[in-house]
């Protein structure tokens, strides 16, 4: 098995810990990645808000990139597959957009056809690699664990876009945590926006957003989140301390990036995850996983 | 076939202190719509179920109602789709004050969308012969937006105005766009300087429930989206909003990858001291956990192909 990783800015910045919980994982289990490293930014659906035609185009060349590896794409976050599956979406739906960036393309040598596979990571583990083989090689099970998946809006809206059979009632990362050994949890916000996107413009509001899912996962007694998306880590994780201050609860629920819950389970040392690096430490989990 | 289950939330302001469920065992007929299940509810088995209701045939907007914990349309939706489990759970749409059973207040809705100045404000001084007419293209700019029915499932599903009551919401800034990109309206840019202030386009998080939960053609997002490209466009950029969206163009456009030490700095404002303040503990706390961007930002690989597609595109 082999991929074009598409790392995504948030991996080569804040949350640096998901690539090197990725590659950890990726060794572990035998899946080959190369990484796409003359491509940019997907745009995070803030490019394309300024121009359209601009953001379909970079996300054009990245997929022409990936083709001419003759590979598929991994995403390793949620917003660049969301974004990436739409910009294919919208370009290949219009035969006269396609021709137009394939004319802005061609000087730079590229040229997109439209063979091109995105996935995200989690869709990979289940679909390509299979659950069953996963949990040949868990080596560890974490037993016990309480997980709340967060799936984060771009891998569940809108529906046509999402991997999800029923995006409204996904059970993806249930079926992976299950596989592991943890046990998932329904609570209130697991489909809910992380309020991430406009933390820039509206601080106090986008981290009472997070803090409220934080303390419904809670509540129903979780150990610790997951989530597919950095970016809904970012809301989550170094910002939980203001989340609990506006909530006036005490959260302290460890926010982990997929990589990192399935790299426990098959024998990877939390060092080795990265997640010496979150600001809400995971290690009361690690020690729970240990004992 | 067996009984299906209808979990329903009950409340009466004058008895209850709380909202609460209640029960009721429904045979589900072939081809009945939840609105039909609610009217059998309420004829066979209790009287005072109240819910809103009036043309059955998705047009009217009033039925809106959640089922499993999503605004829906009774009338619109076939029963036996969101059985699950054999139960379907109805509750009244989100962010509204309850008025009794599945009935909301809608009055915020509707002061909203009047904030918006839904009317078109065409120029008074030339009197046009005939009509002021639209060519096809300048149509299809505000049509989509033309089909909201105003069932408000857009606003009870907004993230935004759940943690925010002054937010403007989706069915109103959806209107909005509808008479901003409308050829014949002269008010466009005061329009969209009063949208990009506080509770405006700006304060919208991309979570697409509005579009999802939309019954129409009306897909809330696209359109706030529009605005916001219609804002950035014309040069109304004196907003975090704005400024989060030109620095991270900015960004890509001179590296390729997103400078995180930048974007936050950029958006707040360089001038705006309270605001880059605020960034100061998260930032330390990253520090500390080596979990900052690299102080160092490196640009990608092959910059030069993604700045030659920048300038070819026009956005300098």
């Amino acid at each position: 098995m082999k991929y074009a990783l598409y790392t995504g800015c948030v991996a080569k910045g804040a949350c640096r810990e998901l690539l090197t919980a990725t590659y950890a994982l990726a060794e572990k289990l035998g899946i080959e990645l190369l990484e796409l490293k003359t491509v940019s930014c997907c745009g995070a659906g803030v490019i394309s808000e300024d121009s359209p035609d601009l953001a379909d185009t970079l996300n054009a060349r990245t997929f022409a990139i990936a083709e001419e590896m003759g590979l598929g794409i991994m995403n390793i976050c949620g917003t660049c597959q969301g974004v990436m599956t739409k910009a294919k979406a919208n370009i290949d739906s219009n035969e006269g957009l396609k021709k137009q960036i394939n004319e802005t393309l061609k000087d730079g040598g590229h040229q997109y056809k439209g063979s091109v596979k995105i996935k995200h990571l989690l869709s990979i583990l289940i679909e390509d690699y299979g659950l069953d083989k996963i949990k040949e090689k868990v080596t560890t099970p974490l037993n016990g664990l309480k997980v709340a998946p967060f799936y984060g809006c771009y891998l569940l809206r809108p529906f046509e876009l999402s991997p999800f059979q029923d995006p409204d009632n996904p059970t993806d990362i249930e079926e992976l945590t299950e596989a592991i050994g943890a046990t998932p949890i329904d609570y209130h916000g697991k489909l809910k926006c992380c309020g991430f996107p406009y933390l820039m413009m509206k601080k106090e509001q986008s981290l009472t957003m997070s803090g409220r899912h934080i303390s419904s996962a809670k509540k129903e007694g979780a150990d610790c989140m997951v989530t597919p998306c950095p970016l809904c880590h970012l809301n989550l994780d170094p910002y939980q301390p203001e989340s609990a201050k506006l909530l006036k609860e005490k959260l302290e629920i460890p926010i982990l990036h997929l990589p990192q819950l399935v790299g426990l389970a098959v024998g990877l040392k939390p060092k080795q995850l990265g997640l010496q690096k979150h600001v809400v430490t995971p290690q009361k989990i690690t020690a729970k996983i240990e004992s | 076939m067996s009984e299906t289950t209808f979990k329903i939330q009950r409340f009466s302001p004058e008895k209850d202190k709380e909202p609460y469920f209640q029960e009721f065992k429904l045979e589900i007929s072939k081809g009945a719509t939840l609105l039909d299940c609610l009217n059998l509810i309420k004829w066979t088995q209790d009287g005072s179920l109240s819910y809103r209701m009036s043309c059955r045939s998705a047009i009217c907007g009033s039925c809106g109602v959640k089922v499993n914990g999503h605004a829906m349309l009774a009338c619109k939706t076939q029963a036996i789709d969101v059985v699950r489990k054999n139960k379907v759970i109805l509750q009244p749409q989100g962010n509204f004050k309850i008025l009794k059973d599945l009935v909301v207040d809608l009055t915020e809705f509707w002061q909203k969308v009047e904030a918006v100045k839904p009317w078109l404000m065409a120029d008074e001084k030339t009197t046009p012969e005939i009509e002021r007419k639209q060519s096809i293209d300048e149509f299809h700019k505000i049509d989509r937006a033309s089909t909201c029915i105003m069932c408000a499932n857009c606003y009870s599903d907004c993230c935004s105005t759940d943690v925010d009551e002054s937010f403007l919401g989706p069915a109103a800034l959806a209107k909005a766009q509808r008479f901003v990109e409308d050829s014949r309206d002269i008010e466009k840019l005061s329009r969209i300087k009063e949208l990009s202030k506080d509770a405006g386009i700006w304060d919208c998080t991309h979570c697409a429930e509005c579009s999802q939960r939309c019954p129409t053609d009306a897909k809330p997002l696209e359109k706030i989206v529009s605005l916001r490209t219609a804002a950035l466009n014309n040069g109304v950029l004196n907003n975090n909003g704005a400024r989060h969206a030109k620095a991270f163009v900015k960004s890509i456009k001179s590296s390729g990858i997103l400078n995180e030490n930048y974007l936050p700095v950029a958006s707040v404002g360089f001038a705006n001291l309270p605001g880059l303040l605020g960034l100061i503990p998260v930032g330390i706390r990253m520090f500390l956990r080596g979990k900052n961007p690299p102080l160092i930002h490196h640009a990608i690989k092959e910059l030069d192909d993604v700045k030659r597609i920048f300038k070819k595109i026009g956005k300098k």
